[in-house]
């Protein structure tokens, strides 16, 4: 175990044969893919199609897994403190009595049993946490008050306060306006930089994530490819996992994935919607 | 101050336990019901009181102390909640309407069987509205060490109660047994019902449990001001009340009183009233951004 060469070496994150099995319905199937050190991965997929699963199974939550999901080469344990969660549509009440920074306080402690007297250290880390994500200048507003950008900055700052080594995120850009967007993904950019951890971002619409994505992990029918952006965003590919034909067109330096027109000829079936995703 | 205590006040041994035990009873209310609130469980305390009226009119009816039915009922109707499925949001009015409509059959059986069978007429009275006045010493402390044991319980599962009752999913990923803090929650709700239950009656123990940190939720920021502010709120409305019912009997030719609880619901509308003005007049910084 020579930690450096070791580190480099094996992923931080690997998911193997994982199958989850609910109700006799395979909800994901054989999935296979692997996040390394520091990288920022997109979980791409529609509605439905299973992310926030699979990051029920990265977080050891999900039951009827079979496969291995291993951290650090070991199986997964519930509540790895070296991976940090911020779940999909968490709403605040805007009359709780939380301000921002209790709710990363709680990050730390949150977890734990009695009432002991926070250290001076805790709070210094809450106001580091809190700056790294530039949320300083409303650490002391009630988190149910702020907007939904500003809350998401606040969740993250709570995950990241534990320190851990992934960040996983269920869908932070949706219900976002496009600029808080652009904002949320160049900050989770620098956070993922300058904290060296690794990120795992959920979201059905792939653009905005282009510029800063190393990898992309495509859910879809219960299957998943991935690889880097230009592996994985192919006809080939994408028509191999949504099991019929679909086209890649790149439109100044956007990606659309549509659905290939249908043949002439016999009369058209249901099954065969004319656009598929984004 | 002769026109507000009125003669024999300060020198009154009931008039006292009944202030000690109306403090013990308000600060473990206010202290449980600010999570009751946090949580959105109002509906489960309210049944929690109906459960604990059945108890404390089963004990009554078997010839057992009070506060054991009520505390005995409590505890039972958390785990018959739990156990239908009040942890689960979409189950929880089902589980909580199912238990309070069983409980409520139960409390009106018991009730027409203690007012049939005993001589003492005042027990249906006694059991709804509450008897602070014929609080003994030695109730008094089975309530003082209950609620030693229900604060230092709820301090040590605190912070996980607090992150569960943010949000589910925060907690889960840090390792919180959400289900089993939950459950320990409801009993330690059904313990401080139980115990108000003496002092205002069943039925109106949930505005104690509920009136003082709405309030308090309403105005606070911090978390820990919240608290305080529900504890002192709670006290304030049970020890005006115990003096409003005192003074009552020399309000009227007849003297005749006007029941403690009462009183207690009515300080806590008051103080809810003026929170809710105070909230409006002067918004928090929070709210302020939010419009701007």
């Amino acid at each position: 175990m020579t930690s450096q060469l070791h580190e480099a070496s094996q992923p931080l994150l690997e998911v193997r044969g994982a199958t989850v099995n609910i109700d006799g319905r395979d909800i994901l199937r054989d999935v296979n893919f692997s996040i390394n050190h520091g990288e920022f991965t997109g979980l791409i997929g529609s509605n439905g199609a299973g992310k926030t699963t699979l990051f029920r199974v990265i977080l050891g939550l999900q039951r009827q897994v079979t496969g291995s999901v291993l951290v650090h080469g070991e199986p997964i344990t519930r509540a790895n403190r070296s991976i940090g969660y911020v779940p999909q549509k968490v709403l605040f009440d805007p009359d709780l009595p939380i301000r921002a920074r209790d709710l990363v306080a709680l990050g730390a402690d949150g977890h734990r049993y009695g009432l002991s007297r926070r250290p001076r250290a805790l709070h210094a880390a809450v106001d580091e946490m809190l700056d790294a994500v530039d949320a300083g200048s409303f650490a002391d507003r009630r988190v149910g008050g702020l907007s939904g950008g500003e809350q998401q900055r606040v969740l993250v700052a709570h995950a990241l306060i534990s320190r851990p080594e992934l960040l996983l995120l269920d869908e932070p850009l949706a219900n976002l306006d496009p600029g808080s967007v652009e904002e949320i993904i160049a900050l989770l950019h620098r956070v993922s930089q300058r904290q060296r951890v690794a990120i795992l971002l959920s979201a059905h619409e792939m653009n905005p994530l282009l510029p800063v994505m190393d990898r992309v992990v495509y859910v879809a029918n219960g299957h998943v490819a991935s690889g880097t952006t230009d592996e994985v965003v192919r006809p080939s590919v994408l028509s191999a996992l949504y099991g019929h034909h679909v086209d890649v067109l790149r439109v100044h330096g956007r990606v659309l994935v549509v659905a290939t027109a249908l043949p002439v000829g016999p009369a058209p079936s249901d099954q065969h919607p004319e656009f598929v995703v984004e | 101050m002769s026109w507000l205590f009125e003669p024999g006040w300060w020198a009154n041994g009931t008039v006292r336990t009944a202030l000690l035990v109306g403090f013990v009873v308000a600060v473990v209310s206010a202290i449980v019901g600010v999570f009751t609130v946090l949580r959105g469980q109002s509906f489960a305390g309210h049944a929690l009181t109906d459960v604990a009226t059945a108890g404390g009119a089963g004990a009554f009816l078997v010839g057992l102390a009070p506060l054991a039915g009520f505390i005995g009922g409590g505890v039972a109707g958390a785990g018959a909640m739990d156990a239908i499925g009040v942890q689960r949001v979409k189950g929880r009015d089902i589980a909580t309407g199912v238990v309070l409509g069983a409980a409520m059959g139960l409390a009106a059986l018991f009730l027409f069987l203690a007012a049939r069978d005993s001589s003492a007429t005042g027990t249906t009275q006694l059991i709804l509205f509450g008897s602070i006045f014929t609080v003994g010493p030695s109730t008094l402390a089975q309530v003082s060490w209950l609620s030693a044991g229900v604060l230092v319980a709820l301090a040590a599962i605190a912070r996980p109660l607090l992150l569960s009752s943010l949000s589910v999913e925060l907690a889960v990923a840090r390792g919180v047994r959400v289900r089993w803090v939950g459950l320990v929650f409801m009993i330690l709700l059904a313990v401080a019902v139980g115990m108000s239950a003496i002092v205002i009656g069943a039925i109106l123990s949930t505005a104690l449990l509920i009136g003082p940190p709405a309030s308090a939720l309403r105005v606070a920021r911090r978390f820990a001001v919240g608290v305080v502010l529900a504890v002192v709120l709670g006290v304030v409305a049970t020890w005006l009340g115990v003096l409003f019912a005192y003074d009552s009997y020399y309000w009227f030719p007849s003297h005749r009183g006007l029941p403690v609880s009462f009183f207690v619901v009515a300080v806590v509308l008051v103080e809810y009233v003026i929170a809710s003005v105070v909230h409006r007049a002067a918004p928090s910084p929070s709210v302020a951004a939010g419009w701007s």
